[in-house]
């Protein structure tokens, strides 16, 4: 149709399920690598955090109650919406990459997702344990989550640094607020559009596009946020960040972008240790 | 009843609607927040009350955070009849007072012996402050006369105790039979008019607040005598008292900032008032798991 008007998307923040824009009413432009498309986003304020955070503290209860099997079908549920919008995320990351790497990387994460799925129903055997006392009792230690994670997800590679941060998170049943950094601002959207059409619960994983610099001293310092993934934070302003963090002595753990492993999944555990009568 | 006059439903809402928008921040905010603290009545109105949990109750009510000793005392703890002996045992020597419900809180749907016996009784047991339900069926068919009269009675039954009169606005209606009942509770002898008893919805929203305001501002235009007020119910963050403050302050004015004129009826709305001062002292975002419960 010639001449027809541009319908074009409004790139908006993820908290409690919904897509507001932020608060304070900022947007910045993010700029492909050539310079030649440029795209406005929302930019996450505090008060945005603090509405996540109070979004992710409700959701939490409903999420780690719901069973291990049911998370694990909730994830690969996220995988089959980020598969069926692969050629949205493949045109997104090739504004900062090539097409090869950017298709690479959609099809990694995808694969990502359903590998983490798979532990939600099996990572309290493996890290789990039945200690030997001396009694006539079973002693059984089994990991259970902690509560709101905060999250400052790496910024390359853009999409797979995000679910390589957010789906171990969630796997155990924590909620989790995740700061995209601005070079993934884009796909990190597309990511929530997909969980929220995932079946996730609202509120369980809220998206904040925006700077990190600015928001991530207000998230270690919130004390009802229980640990913290800094892997995209820069080391030299770490220290300030855990400083923050050590007034409810939050867990704080950091990666690679290319880190898989069950360590990401029960750094963000507590160990429940029961005693239970085994007879004779 | 026709020198009461009626009330303007949009411009109440529209009135109430500006004022909501007012920021209220800095130093401001602290004196809000402080000040709503004074004016809590802190409320536990459940059938599954016990002895223990008021007593906790009662003493959060003396000192509302334990990590600083300078946030102030609320105005007064409010309980069933059973549990006034219990508040009144802990709150002996502070400056909390001892509210009990009564007059068969929440339906007052009894005779009215019954509810002059257990007001003479909740006062023996050492209740400052009463807090009665009106007979809404009485006044919803009509019968003004019955109402008034049941007021007068409790009234004379409660002694020197200040009466707080339930309106029971979520039930009542229009906003002209708020001001009507309002008017009512206020020539029978209420020191207080109080929207809800907290069981019925919708509870004390702010445009009711605004009509019970202006009603009492009428009042005191017409006979001299200052009565105060209690929106109780639905109030539970500290953003919404700053509102109700707000209005108050318009529609009355600083006279009436005083937890001897206004109150909040509410359970947990003390916290969110306490983490929102730890919020503006700390600068940092503040989480439940670290205030107490009762």
């Amino acid at each position: 149709m010639e001449g027809r008007l541009g319908v074009r998307k409004t790139y908006k923040l993820f908290i409690d399920g919904r897509f507001p824009r932020s608060e304070s009413g900022r947007t910045f432009r993010y700029a492909s690598r050539d310079g030649v498309v440029t795209v406005q986003l929302s930019e996450a304020s505090r008060k945005d955090l603090r509405m996540a955070v109070r979004a992710a503290r409700r959701a939490y209860p409903g999420w780690r109650a719901r069973s291990g099997y049911n998370r694990g079908q909730i994830l690969y549920r996220i995988a089959e919406m980020v598969e069926d919008r692969a050629e949205t995320f493949i045109g997104q990351l090739a504004l900062q990459a090539t097409i090869g790497s950017a298709r690479r990387e959609v099809s990694e994460a995808i694969d990502l997702l359903i590998w983490y799925a798979g532990w939600c129903d099996k990572y309290q055997q493996v890290i789990g344990n039945m200690n030997p006392v001396a009694g006539p009792y079973f002693n059984i230690s089994t990991p259970e989550p902690m509560g709101v994670v905060g999250v400052v997800a790496p910024g390359q590679p853009a999409l797979l640094g995000l679910v390589g941060a957010l789906a171990p998170v969630m796997v155990s049943g924590n909620a989790a607020v995740l700061l995209a950094s601005s070079s993934q601002a884009i796909a990190a959207v597309t990511f929530a559009e997909a969980v929220a059409t995932a079946d996730v619960p609202p509120g369980v994983v809220n998206i904040l596009t925006g700077s990190s610099a600015e928001l991530a001293p207000w998230m270690a310092g919130h004390m009802d946020i229980n640990a913290l993934d800094l892997s995209g934070v820069p080391p030299e302003s770490s220290p300030t960040l855990e400083e923050a963090a050590s007034h409810n002595l939050k867990r704080i753990g950091r990666w690679d972008a290319s880190d898989r492993n069950l360590n990401r999944i029960a750094a963000f555990t507590e160990i429940k240790t029961v005693w239970h009568p085994k007879g004779r | 009843m026709r020198s009461v006059g009626p009330t303007d439903e949009v411009m109440v809402e529209q009135r109430v609607a500006t004022l909501s928008t007012r920021s209220i921040k800095g130093e401001s905010k602290k004196w809000a927040l402080r000040a709503a603290v004074t004016m809590t009545d802190l409320t536990t109105l459940e059938g599954m009350d016990t002895v223990g949990k008021v007593r906790q109750l009662s003493h959060k009510a003396i000192r509302p955070d334990p990590t600083d000793p300078s946030i102030p005392s609320v105005a007064a703890v409010c309980v069933y009849p059973n549990l006034v002996g219990v508040v009144s045992e802990v709150l002996r020597g502070s400056t909390v007072r001892v509210a009990a419900v009564s007059t068969y809180f929440p339906s007052g749907q009894a005779p009215l012996d019954m509810k002059v016996s257990e007001t003479r009784r909740v006062v023996a047991d050492g209740a400052d402050e009463v807090d009665m339900v009106i007979d809404r069926g009485a006044f919803l068919s009509g019968d003004y006369r019955k109402v008034v009269d049941e007021i007068e009675a409790v009234r004379e039954a409660a002694g020197d105790a200040c009466l707080k009169v339930i309106l029971e606005t979520g039930e009542l209606g229009s906003y002209d039979n708020v001001r009507k009942a309002s008017m009512l509770a206020m020539a029978a002898g209420a020191d207080f008019i109080k929207t809800s008893t907290g069981k019925v919805q919708p509870a004390a929203t702010l445009a009711v607040t605004l009509v019970m305001l202006e009603a009492i501002r009428d009042f005191r235009a017409m006979t001299g005598r200052a009565v105060g007020m209690k929106p109780a119910g639905g109030i539970s963050t500290a953003k919404q008292a700053i509102k109700w403050l707000v209005v108050l302050n318009e529609t009355l004015g600083s006279d009436w900032m005083t937890p001897d004129r206004f109150r909040f009826g509410a359970s947990s709305l003390l916290n969110d008032l306490l983490m929102q001062i730890k919020w503006l002292n700390t600068g940092r975002y503040q989480s439940a798991d670290y205030f107490t419960k009762a």
